[in-house]
């Protein structure tokens, strides 16, 4: 009898309501509610039991104009909070430009997690497993958030603090992650690998990303690598992009690049794979991923996503 | 707080009183009355649940029913015309792609989202669509042929 009384007294103090504009979504958030798009960590998360549905709610998915992928101002790209997995994976501009953000989007989930999970949720989740974090890093990204007093521009190296765990207040919307302008000075291929079981439904056992740029003579003029899974958040690892620089982007630099990661990883030991095969691993995925993005530096075609082809390399 | 929201199912819209937590699926099976979707794994893994919701395909029992408010969702009753059958469904029947009939609906829904995206689905992209939702009987062939050859039927149509 207690414990139905006290379901009942729970229900009766969930709240929920819908957001039409940015202002009105902080100022539910100000009072305590979480924000929910697609639902795709917070009520899947309920239903592990990983923690229960907040008591207050307030929808974000239809607050117009968080939507869009756009170009920045200064050449950049700009990806609204709302923008789906699904939407990435196809967008033009994202897999002409950012194919190692298209390699991640397209592995995220099933195709309705794709549809429904926004990169916004992606990256507030905060998860050191998440597809997307490495080739965001790679790129520069920033989050952008609105809080109660104004907007502030964070970088994602800076947002990210461990599972679960951001700098944004409780009551900060991300409303974008802006990617910088491709770097100049050549061409550039980009890509995202992960270690996987399956090629769906998976969450990486470990993961890199990479963005590798040529001068006129073929020569690595300029790399960033990420690991993903492999420490307590997903960083960028200077000792990797030391290793490609100068070189001729080919398997002894990338295989260099791929022990950098692997002695740069702090990974743990869970169900799907002890820390001893991570940073074996580790070693791997970063020269697949590094391979991968001078390949498509070089001009040549690797389909997204470059995870279900790289096997081998 | 119960919230009053309205949703169109299969064409038909319904004004509800549904609580804040109640999800999609148990919506529209317990207060709609449709139970065709059906509940697996009640976490986003089996696709047994599977709807459309304003065309996308969503894991029902992980969506909250507040959130489809004013939108058009499709279950796996709406893919008939009455009692004649969609091509998928008879494609279904006619290559195997059903045995105990538990995934049916969910597997029906997702190819619907797939070929609505993709006309020509190579089998690759047949199997990435149908890879969220789980079948235990058929081994997944008869299915992955049903919905080619629906595909196949449609690009020979024009």
């Amino acid at each position: 009898m207690s414990t139905a009384t006290s379901m009942t007294t729970s229900a009766s103090s969930r709240t929920y309501v819908e957001a039409r504009d940015v202002a009105t979504a902080v100022a539910a958030m100000s009072a305590g509610a979480r924000p929910i798009a697609g639902g795709t960590d917070l009520v899947v998360g309920a239903r592990h039991g990983k923690a229960p549905l907040p008591a207050a709610l307030v929808g974000i998915h239809r607050i117009p104009g968080l939507g869009d992928v756009a170009p920045t101002d200064g050449g950049g790209l700009r990806i609204g909070a709302l923008v789906t997995h699904a939407t990435l994976m196809a967008d033009p501009t994202v897999l002409a430009s950012y194919p190692g953000l298209a390699d991640a989007s397209a592995i995220v989930g099933s195709h309705a997690t794709r549809a429904n999970g926004t990169l916004g949720g992606n990256v507030m989740n905060s998860s050191p497993a998440m597809d997307t974090g490495a080739p965001l890093l790679c790129h520069g990204g920033v989050a952008v958030l609105v809080g109660p007093v104004g907007e502030r521009r964070v970088a994602l190296a800076d947002l990210w603090t461990g599972p679960g765990r951001s700098t944004a207040a409780p009551d900060e919307l991300l409303v974008a992650v802006e990617l910088d302008a491709l770097p100049a000075g050549g061409a550039s291929g980009s890509s995202y690998v992960r270690l996987q079981y399956r090629r769906q439904m998976e969450i990486a056992i470990v993961g890199a990303g990479a963005v590798v740029t040529l001068g006129a003579d073929g020569t690595v003029t300029g790399a960033k690598v990420a690991i993903t899974a492999l420490a307590p958040v997903i960083h960028r690892v200077a000792e990797s992009e030391a290793a490609l620089v100068g070189t001729d982007g080919g398997f002894e630099a990338a295989k260099a690049a791929g022990a950098a990661a692997a002695a740069a990883a702090r990974p743990i030991s869970d169900v799907r794979g002890s820390a001893d095969y991570r940073r074996a691993m580790a070693a791997v995925i970063t020269r697949r991923a590094v391979l991968t993005a001078v390949r498509r530096a070089r001009g040549e075609s690797v389909p997204v996503p470059a995870s279900d082809t790289t096997f081998g390399s | 707080m119960a919230v009053d929201i309205t949703l169109s199912v299969n064409g038909v819209p319904y004004p509800l009183t549904v609580d804040p937590h109640a999800s999609l699926l148990h919506t529209v099976r317990g207060d709609v009355g449709l139970t065709g979707s059906k509940e697996g794994c009640d976490d986003s893994e089996c696709g047994a649940c599977m709807m459309l919701v304003d065309g996308r395909p969503v894991n029902s029992c992980s969506y909250l029913a507040v959130q489809a408010d004013g939108s058009d969702v499709t279950t796996v009753e709406g893919l008939s015309d009455g009692e004649t059958l969609a091509p998928l469904q008879e494609a279904f029947l006619t290559r195997g792609g059903v045995q105990c009939g538990f995934c049916t609906p969910g597997m029906l829904v997702s190819a619907t989202a797939l070929l609505d995206r993709s006309p020509d689905p190579s089998e690759d992209e047949i199997r990435t669509a149908v890879s969220g939702n789980l079948c235990r009987c058929t081994g997944y062939d008869g299915i992955v042929k049903a919905i080619a050859a629906v595909a196949a039927e449609r690009a020979a149509q024009g």
